[in-house]
């Protein structure tokens, strides 16, 4: 009797565990808090979370990071809009099935001439009106062009064989738009063929998301409604989550310090803190004396002490790393043992820092003649915060810096100008990847290399990497390039961050993605258990 | 009268042009500009996408057709079109100014409410334990920030009652729209409040001092009836300049308190839009807020005439 017992419980223990539409539930809305005013709604014409956390579920990519898995990773791409894919003998043409059957949001079918004019107003396309601004441009330096096929196949043509080409389709930031659609209401209320539909962007007030009942992906979303509340006050934000105003945190948005008080505050809330795949870094401008010779810009470099900054800002939490996210949540980053061989990671920071002054002194300074020098950085606190450590121990190299808080709204702009010597800045990066990262920040014609960084070998170790199709050989390329950078002083890399995100218990399948902070805000498999 | 009256508007009309262009000028005098920010926004710095929406919202035009184009919008009634949301800028503004004048109009009712009636007892009471208990609370509604109130009413609000009363969604009814504005009324209300306290208490005890006021006593009026009809109304004077200037100081407060209790109204939008230099949000808001304090200097003289009739404007 028991043992017949037992066969049944378990049959159907099995049976509710293979059929997660009886476990999930339809309905409810979900409550978040957001830090902000998005810019603008359109992801492909921002580069912040901020657009897209709340915007990302409008959207489908062609792929997408397999949302169940934490780490985004090149061997764990699921489909998306495009159904299917293959590759040509020599890797250079990506051929793309499409699903059909879709419809946007305004009830117009997908087709490929979407994936075509999105592609091509994101390689620079300038008969394309489909984009304001285009921050990733150089992403598709390397695509040629884009045909299609009749309405459900669609071809990226590439100049060569670029094994991240797909990662990058994968991206949060890589979602496809509508050809009939005009950029000012893409920036306003965009229209996709994602999960929710855009039913509000007030700016100041609120974003309202509703389920899109037409989703191509029977059964999804299972949230009738996602809210984000603009709360530009922390305090009040996290005061609000504990009170239970809001469902979810902003991403990352609570700090260890914070951490303790929603804790205490509510128990039962789900915290989980994560790397955001963005890094505190410094920029050097090779424009200003002495800067402009590497061994003063490596001096920089050799004078930071990691520990204080991770002690005080993230309570011990943040990793080190250099410019690539280390492991074993970042795919690329190098193994520890060579992390310790750079300039600026030393385990004996002490003597790091007496080369470091021998350096300074071969460029003529002394403790009686120290370098004066200004440290700009956005005027908010997490990039003020960490200048305000750097200055105290740029003082251990005979370096007397003074802090230059910036309007945040014409950082990059002054940046652009050169009009700084040093910078405390931070990078977030979209995907776990070594081409959008160098081709981004170091690559000498890139709009984002803003410090203007220029070395043939490395912009040539760039490509070289690129096209590499074995992993193993590729990483190995890609630490090179992480060591050379380190020794050029290119953007030292102080610690990667790490964030805490924070929800209730009711609200079930948040999985988090350790690698980037940009992706993973699909929201469809999320529901509510209230 | 009627000659005051003309010559008064026609101040007000030079005051209101002033500040168009002053504030034109200045906007444009801010390092930055909204291209600058937009593109600055998404992390990169292209000269030839920033040059794009330069021409897209017409600031390569000579400033002085800038000018002429917002001036002659506002005498048709079209604000222009705000640079951040691509809206117009009507839509924008048009539902935020009546949360903000709600909060703004409850906030002076609580500082006048407690203001002078608390001034009065404070004065009438002179060096009583009750005096010298309204004279801290005044203190220190003088010197605790805003911000810093409303902060801690959030906290022991959700410490004690695990709630938060904060702007999420728009109330349902008129009732409930008052109960949530009240708690940031009383917050940035309290400091006012403190202002008018300590100056009806100052000006009740110059008056209660004087001859009239006497003569009133030793002709055998109550002291309710010396207080409130002789002595009250004669130093309600400076106390009514002051809730006008308070009145236009309020936006200041509000800004911070908005920001605290996360209410979509109008001053922290002004804020916010001034960090993104949205000109056409920027100009349209501060030239409502010139035309508010020019209304109330106005109406403050009024009531001059109103509260003392000595007091005549004369042709």
């Amino acid at each position: 009797m028991h043992t017949r017992l037992a066969v049944i419980a378990s049959g159907l223990a099995a049976f509710v565990i293979a059929s997660p539409a009886f476990a999930q539930k339809q309905g409810g809305t979900l409550k978040v808090s957001h830090r902000d005013n998005p810019p603008s709604a359109s992801i492909l014409e921002e580069s912040t979370v901020s657009v897209n956390m709340p915007f990302m579920s409008v959207f489908n990519n062609l792929v997408m990071f397999d949302p169940k898995e934490k780490i985004n990773s090149p061997d764990k791409l699921v489909p998306d809009l495009g159904e299917s894919w293959s590759w040509n003998g020599d890797k250079t043409k990506l051929t793309f099935k499409l699903r059909q059957g879709v419809k946007w949001h305004d009830g117009k079918p997908f087709t490929s001439k979407d994936v075509k004019c999105t592609w091509d107003a994101l390689r620079g396309d300038e008969k394309q009106e489909l984009l304001r601004k285009n921050p990733r441009k150089v992403w598709y330096k390397n695509l040629k062009e884009v045909t299609t096929n009749g309405d459900y196949e669609v071809t990226f043509n590439l100049e060569r064989v670029q094994p991240s080409f797909l990662s990058m389709l994968a991206a949060g930031y890589s979602p496809v738009y509508p050809c009939h659609v005009d950029s000012r209401t893409m920036r306003s209320k965009p229209i996709g063929t994602g999960p929710f539909k855009v039913v509000d962007f007030k700016r100041n007030e609120a974003i309202k998301l509703v389920r899109n009942p037409d989703y191509w992906k029977k059964g999804r979303p299972y949230l009738d409604a996602i809210e984000f509340k603009i709360v530009p006050n922390r305090s009040t934000r996290m005061l609000g989550f504990a009170a239970g105003e809001f469902d979810m945190t902003f991403d990352s948005d609570v700090t260890f310090p914070l951490l303790n008080d929603i804790k205490s505050q509510k128990p039962d809330a789900v915290c989980e803190g994560r790397p955001s795949n963005v890094n505190q870094n410094i920029l050097i401008n090779p424009e200003a004396p002495p800067f402009d010779k590497p061994e003063a810009r490596r001096a920089v470099a050799m004078s930071i002490d990691q520990k204080p900054f991770n002690d005080i800002l993230f309570q011990g939490h943040a990793l080190s790393g250099a410019a690539m996210l280390p492991p074993p949540a970042g795919v690329w980053g190098m193994p520890k043992e060579m992390l310790q061989t750079l300039p600026g990671f030393a385990t004996d920071v002490e003597k790091s820092r007496a080369e470091a002054r021998k350096i300074m002194e071969g460029l003529g300074y002394s403790k009686d003649k120290p370098l004066k020098v200004k440290v700009s950085t956005r005027n908010i606190a997490i990039y003020r915060d960490p200048a305000v450590i750097l200055i105290d121990q740029l003082k251990n190299i005979y370096i007397e810096a003074e802090l230059d808080p910036i309007d945040t709204t014409v950082w990059y702009t002054k940046i652009q100008r050169k009009d700084y010597q040093l910078g405390m800045n931070l990078t977030g990066l979209g995907v776990d990847d070594p081409d959008t990262n160098f081709y981004e920040n170091f690559y000498s014609t890139s709009d984002r290399n803003y410090t203007s960084y220029k070395n043939p070998e490395i912009d040539k170790l760039i490509d070289q990497q690129s096209a590499e199709t074995d992993q193993e050989k590729r990483k190995k390329i890609v630490w090179e390039i992480e060591k050379k950078l380190a020794e050029d002083g290119a953007r030292p890399v102080i610690v990667h961050n790490i964030g805490n995100t924070c929800w209730i218990p009711q609200l079930k399948g948040v999985v988090l993605q350790h690698n980037s902070i940009y992706n993973g805000w699909r929201f469809e498999d999320m529901w509510l258990e209230r | 009268m009627g000659a005051y009256l003309t010559r008064r508007f026609l101040l007000m009309v030079l005051t209101l042009f002033g500040m168009s262009v002053l504030i034109f000028v200045m906007l444009r005098l801010v390092p930055g500009n909204v291209a600058d920010i937009l593109v600055d926004s998404a992390g990169i710095a292209d000269p030839k996408e920033k040059a794009k929406i330069v021409a897209e919202l017409g600031l390569d035009r000579p400033i002085f057709d800038q000018y002429l184009q917002w001036i002659g919008g506002l005498f048709r009634g079209d604000l222009g079109f705000a640079y951040v949301s691509e809206r117009p800028a009507i839509e924008e503004i048009a539902p935020r100014i009546p949360i903000s004048a709600k909060l703004a109009g409850l906030a002076l009712f609580f500082s006048v409410i407690l203001g002078v009636p608390l001034g009065v007892i404070s004065a009438v009471r002179q060096n009583t334990g009750l005096d010298y208990m309204l004279r801290i609370v005044s203190l220190s509604g003088l010197s605790l920030p805003s911000f810093w109130l409303g902060l801690l009413i959030l906290m022991a609000s959700v410490q004690w009652f695990g709630m938060i009363p904060i702007y999420t969604n728009e109330p349902r009814s008129f009732i409930d729209e008052v109960l949530l504005l009240s708690i940031p009324a009383a917050a940035v209300g309290f400091r006012s409040s403190a202002l008018i306290m300590r100056l009806t208490r100052s000006s009740m005890l110059e008056v209660l001092r004087q001859d009239y006021i006497r003569t009133a006593r030793s002709k055998g009026a109550s002291q309710t009836s010396v207080n409130y009809e002789h002595a009250l109304r004669n130093a309600l004077l400076p106390v009514v300049t002051i809730i006008g200037i308070e009145a236009a100081f309020l936006v200041g407060g509000l800004i911070v308190t908005e920001t605290v209790f996360n209410i979509p109204g109008v001053a922290r939008f002004l804020v916010e839009a001034i960090l993104w230099r949205d000109y056409p949000i920027v100009q349209n808001l501060v030239m409502l807020i010139a035309f508010i304090v020019v209304m109330v200097n106005f109406l403050v003289d009024m009531a001059y005439m109103a509260l003392d009739p000595r007091i005549k404007y004369a042709d």
